[in-house]
């Protein structure tokens, strides 16, 4: 049974098997796959057009999903390898052991922003930036930049008791659960953890860094978290609505799974707490 | 934010209800409605061309063919020495770019210069969708 952990929690060995997998799909090209996956997205989802991995109701589906599917990548390569979750509101500033050497590295440094330590410094060869949105191969981080601070358990606390999952226009503009953690409305969670971390991570290939996943596991709990506080809240819209995809719609780009499927996250695995 | 979106506008415009209600309001049919009804550069920033921190940065409506697939940008066009940054407009009219996708600014200016500061010299590379 996969159990995604807090990634404060993981041992020495789990941080060693989490990164080496990692490696290895960097290494064969799988998951630069990924990083494309993503930024054509990003690039795509508009808040008056067709819209389905950002700014829309299906956000939280459509992470779900490609996650899931990249844990299956991982496992492919150690089947003991799961996605941990990075807590933004424990663990939120550059010393935390998420950014040391022996696992994501740290800040980058102040004349290019290039990560110069762990597994995905440039020096170690292992972490190129294939796919970029300007000239620049290496991984690059600002964390906190300009004095930026993540976002506090107070802050998530009040988005979580948000009773309605979206509301109309279901974009960038909607008020409800989905929007204020999607973070373009409201004290903005998701977002502001992109721009925090800064580098590849603000823009729109920012599966470049690894923390990426750990990440967007940690907003995925959060939806949990959110159906656990509000069990008679359903997933909005239900049906008939353009340019969104409604609970029974199927999600480009696997045309074959619909939020109503990503609903419970129990079949595909569990938290180390309880949601 | 002080500007006014093209729903906000047509609300106005349709005289019954303030705008803020009508952006309450607004199914998927009524959001859809404005982009098919109003010109397509009604409410565009104005042009700009300047140097900024050694580039120039210029940014005004889009020549035929000159964005790649979005209509989504009201037909603006913002470029880097010569190069297209890929721009997007909020619904309550910031706009974000690839280079900085999280953080939306007032103006296609501002976020030009803020592409500028973050890519400290680095060349943009021609864009895709994947």
């Amino acid at each position: 049974m996969t159990v995604r952990k807090n990634q404060a929690t993981l041992t020495a060995d789990e941080k060693r098997r989490f990164v080496a997998a990692l490696l290895e799909l960097k290494r064969s090209g799988r998951y630069d796959t990924f990083v494309t996956t993503h930024n054509a997205f990003i690039m795509s989802d508009t808040d008056d057009g067709d819209r389905v991995g950002h700014r829309s109701p299906s956000f939280l589906p459509w992470h779900r999903r490609f996650l899931l599917e990249f844990e299956e990548a991982l496992k492919s390569v150690d089947a003991t390898v799961t996605l941990p979750y990075w807590d933004w509101t424990a663990d939120r500033t550059s010393r935390s052991s998420l950014w040391a050497p022996d696992f994501l590295g740290g800040t980058g440094r102040a004349r290019d922003g290039q990560v110069t330590d762990g597994p995905f410094a440039r020096a170690g060869g292992r972490w190129p930036i294939g796919v970029r949105v300007d000239g620049r191969d290496y991984l690059r981080r600002d964390l906190g930049a300009g004095g930026r601070q993540l976002p506090t358990r107070a802050e998530v606390d009040s988005v979580l008791a948000m009773e309605t999952y979206d509301t109309a226009p279901w974009n960038s503009a909607s008020d409800g659960f989905r929007n204020h953690l999607e973070g373009w409305r409201g004290v903005n969670l998701h977002n502001r953890v992109h721009v925090w971390v800064g580098g590849q991570m603000a823009t729109g290939v920012s599966p470049n860094d690894p923390v990426f996943w750990l990440h967007h596991a940690f907003v995925d709990k959060l939806w949990a978290d959110w159906q656990a506080r509000h069990p008679r809240s359903a997933y909005l819209p239900a049906a008939g609505t353009r340019n969104v995809v409604d609970l029974h719609d199927t999600m480009r780009p696997w045309n074959d799974v619909t939020p109503a499927d990503m609903l419970d996250h129990t079949p595909h695995y569990t938290f180390d707490t309880a949601a | 934010m002080s500007s006014i979106t093209r729903r906000r506008a047509l609300g106005v415009a349709a005289g019954a209800a303030g705008a803020v209600t009508v952006l309450a309001q607004a199914g998927p049919a009524a959001a859809s409605a404005p982009r098919a009804a109003a010109p397509a550069a009604d409410s565009d920033p104005a042009s700009f061309d300047e140097v900024y921190q050694g580039r120039r940065i210029q940014g005004g409506p889009a020549h035929g063919g000159g964005h790649h697939g979005g209509h989504h940008t009201g037909g603006y066009s913002v470029t880097i020495d010569g190069q297209e940054l890929h721009v997007m407009r909020n619904a309550d009219g910031t706009w974000i770019s690839v280079i900085n996708h999280y953080e939306p600014v007032a103006t296609p200016r501002a976020l030009a210069r803020a592409a500028v500061r973050e890519l400290q010299g680095a060349p943009l590379v021609p864009l895709t969708l994947g």
